[in-house]
């Protein structure tokens, strides 16, 4: 074989693995983007900031919804479907669950917020969603969420809603368990 | 002549080996081009028979012949064999019995590979057709695999399934490093890239893109395995994943795929409307930059599969614009081709009139993209039988027509018997009314709403559907005159002509009809 075409050959040889480790990074890339623009209702957890605290915030809605992921017998419903809250102020807010059946189990939720360009103004200090809750049967707990929704919330937006989807996972590994929990860190 | 080859028995230039070791063991890029040619028509064949199967089963509302279940594994498979095993593989077949013609090369740069990457398809097509007859039946989730349809939700076969896919995946890649290094490297003197001619440039192009996305499959379904055996969640919400990560990534390979499937068609049509208009091709050097320009936009359009899963409006704007965008370079082609043929003195072999069709048809169904392509239309047509009806148009009298023409209009050349010009024609009429009597209706019955993937129906769809249906049948059993002219052709006929269309003009009408089995061991003189 000619030496330019051995170069040629190498070259593409060498973008096969390239295309296919791109293909996986495309995976952290995907929550780095969604992290930096606050698309796909994705809330990471934010440290407490006095800069964010006001005064003359506005008054909106803050709607809670709870979503059971298929099979998952838990009771899990917000305290309170509505919030009145103020921009620039903490709130606190609390979820009911109570482990229905007969068997300890663990659960994670998920969280969306709409509209999605609400998400990166909505700063969670503390929130459930960012652990995973065991219960044991019958055990029930008030699950908290304390946030802020800062105050430079484009002023088209009156209202906001935070959604949470419980799943059940008391079957994941607990190595994939931790891993994950190195990601919400 | 073959008296003078009897005569140097210690020859190097020998013909082919006997019997079946010939088709193992060859090296040579004419029966590898054969061989994948012959492939893909059986997987025409089988995935046709699957479209049987779904249009019988549209044929009236209600459950009439398959379960439901039956029915999601015929679309899966449908899809997988048609694009994967029926579409590609013939480009493939195509790519290597012109493109070292063509350029004067005596053979593919890497003619082992080229065995191997041949070789290992009709495993990978084994594995995907033998999970029909598994536990929990074959994949059901759609050709596109979801997920968690094809993860959580899947039947125990979509193992085999990954494997069959990182099967095809290494033979689409392998066979593209084969072209792209053929073509780099092994052009005549005097075939300078910008003299080559349309078909190597589109393969180029495509080959080009098949190294940049296959690679992403692979990775793709490399996640879904790791998600189902080994408790990774790149995929699963629970654990931290993401489902619309999966559409994302698959339409990253998915919408570059699309042009791999029509560009080497754009190459072809190109040849076949030059040689029978008798004119020089018009705009040869925009019809390059054309291709170019799909090729790049097509890896900034992805998400114009997913309008509806909830995508910021600046990025549904930024991809609506994007995909519009592409209009403009395959105007430039569309109108090229007219313009070629303006004034030219047309005759209508069955090669031209399949290439013609392509324009008229292609241009249909690119049309029914661009009204896919606007955001709020799409919130409506996603997921009906619009899509359905925009997809097929492209691919079946786009990418599948000209796979037809290119193959009437070499098969002199390869076999050195014209085809029985009678039957091609009929088989061109039978061919043209089926496919528009099937897929047009669709366009109706989706703009009312009917959803896609459904193997039942509200009433109100019943008369499009079964007309559609007809028009199914039509198309489908007319494939079978196809086969029989092929047999024909290859079996004896009318002698070909070297030259074998009087307007035809490029490196592989120089050589004898048929093509020896070693053309160009010398390179041809080319100003």
């Amino acid at each position: 074989m000619k030496k330019e075409a051995k170069k040629t050959l190498i070259r593409l040889v060498v973008a096969v693995p390239l295309m296919f480790a791109f293909g996986f990074a495309l995976v952290p890339l995907y929550d780095v983007f969604c992290e930096v623009t606050g698309i796909n209702g994705k809330v990471f957890q934010s440290e407490h900031s006095e800069e964010l605290v006001t005064e003359d915030g506005r008054q909106i809605a803050l709607q809670f919804i709870s979503t059971n992921n298929e099979n998952m017998p838990w009771t899990f419903k917000p305290s309170e479907q509505v919030l009145s809250i103020q921009t620039g102020k903490y709130h606190t807010a609390t979820f009911y669950v109570k482990n229905t059946t007969n068997k300890t189990m663990m659960a994670q939720a998920v969280p969306s917020v709409a509209p999605s360009n609400a998400a990166e103004h909505l700063k969670k200090l503390e929130c459930f969603c960012f652990e995973q809750q065991v219960l044991k049967p019958g055990e029930e707990a008030l699950l908290p969420v304390k946030l802020l929704v800062s105050n430079e919330l484009p002023s088209n937006i009156k209202n906001i809603i935070l959604s949470y989807t419980i799943f059940d996972i008391t079957d994941y590994s607990e190595k994939t368990l931790a891993h994950h929990q190195m990601d919400m860190e | 002549m073959s008296a003078v080859i009897e005569n140097h028995h210690d020859d190097h230039h020998h013909g082919p080996a006997k019997g079946i070791t010939r088709w193992l063991y060859t090296t040579n890029h004419k029966d590898i081009g054969t061989l994948y040619l012959w492939f893909s028509f059986a997987m025409f064949l089988i995935g046709g028979a699957m479209a049987m199967v779904i249009r019988a089963e549209l044929f009236q509302p209600g459950m009439q012949i398959v379960e439901p279940e039956f029915y999601n594994q015929m679309i899966t498979l449908h899809g997988l064999i048609m694009i994967f095993g029926g579409v590609m593989p013939a480009f493939v077949g195509l790519a290597n019995w012109l493109v070292p013609m063509m350029i004067g090369a005596p053979d593919m740069a890497l003619p082992r590979m080229n065995n191997l990457s041949f070789w290992i398809l009709p495993f990978a097509f084994f594995i995907l057709l033998s999970s029909l007859f598994m536990e929990g039946g074959a994949p059901n989730f759609g050709w596109t695999f979801y997920a968690p349809l094809s993860t959580t939700y899947a039947p125990p076969s979509v193992t085999f399934f990954i494997f069959s896919v990182h099967i095809m995946g290494a033979s689409s890649i392998m066979g593209a490093i084969n072209v792209v290094v053929t073509i780099m490297n092994m052009r005549a003197p005097g075939v300078s890239l910008m003299k080559m001619p349309l078909f190597v440039w589109s393969w180029l192009i495509t080959a080009y893109l098949l190294i940049a996305v296959m690679p992403v499959l692979a990775g793709a379904v490399t996640m879904m395995l790791m998600d189902i055996h080994f408790g990774t969640s790149f995929f699963n919400a629970a654990g931290g994943g993401d489902p619309v990560l999966f559409q994302h990534i698959f339409w990253f390979f998915g919408h570059p795929e699309v042009y791999i499937m029509i560009l080497p068609a754009f190459g072809i049509v190109s040849h076949i409307i030059e040689t029978f208009s008798r004119k020089q091709l018009f705009g040869y050097s925009s019809m390059v930059w054309a291709m170019l320009s799909i090729a790049i936009l097509s890896f900034v359009v992805w998400a114009h599969h997913m309008f509806t899963v909830g995508l910021p409006l600046a990025a549904e704007i930024f991809f609506m614009w994007a995909t519009m965008l592409i209009a403009v370079p395959t105007g430039v082609k569309v109108f090229n081709w007219v313009a070629t043929m303006f004034r030219g003195s047309l005759t209508f072999e069955t090669p031209m009139l399949f290439a013609i069709a392509f324009v008229v048809l292609f241009t249909i169904g690119g049309l029914s993209g661009l009204m896919l392509a606007i955001v709020p239309a799409d919130f409506q047509y996603h997921d009906t039988y619009f899509v359905v009806a925009h997809f097929h148009y492209v691919l079946v009298p786009g990418a599948i027509f000209s796979i037809m023409a290119a193959v009437y209009y070499w098969i002199p050349k390869w076999s050195g018997n014209m085809y029985d010009e009678r039957l091609g024609k009929l088989h061109f009429w039978l061919s043209f009314i089926g496919v528009n009597v099937t897929f047009f209706p669709q366009h109706f019955i989706g703009l009312a709403g009917m959803p896609r993937r459904y193997p039942d129906y509200a009433l109100v769809f019943a008369d499009w559907n079964m007309v559609s249906s007809v028009g199914a049948f039509l198309f489908g059993f007319s494939q079978l005159l196809f086969l029989f002219i092929v047999i024909k052709t290859v079996m004896g006929g009318k002698k070909a002509t070297d030259q074998v269309w009087d307007g035809a003009k490029g490196l592989e009408w120089t050589v004898a009809s048929p093509a020896p089995y070693h053309t160009f061991s010398t390179p041809p003189k080319v100003d």
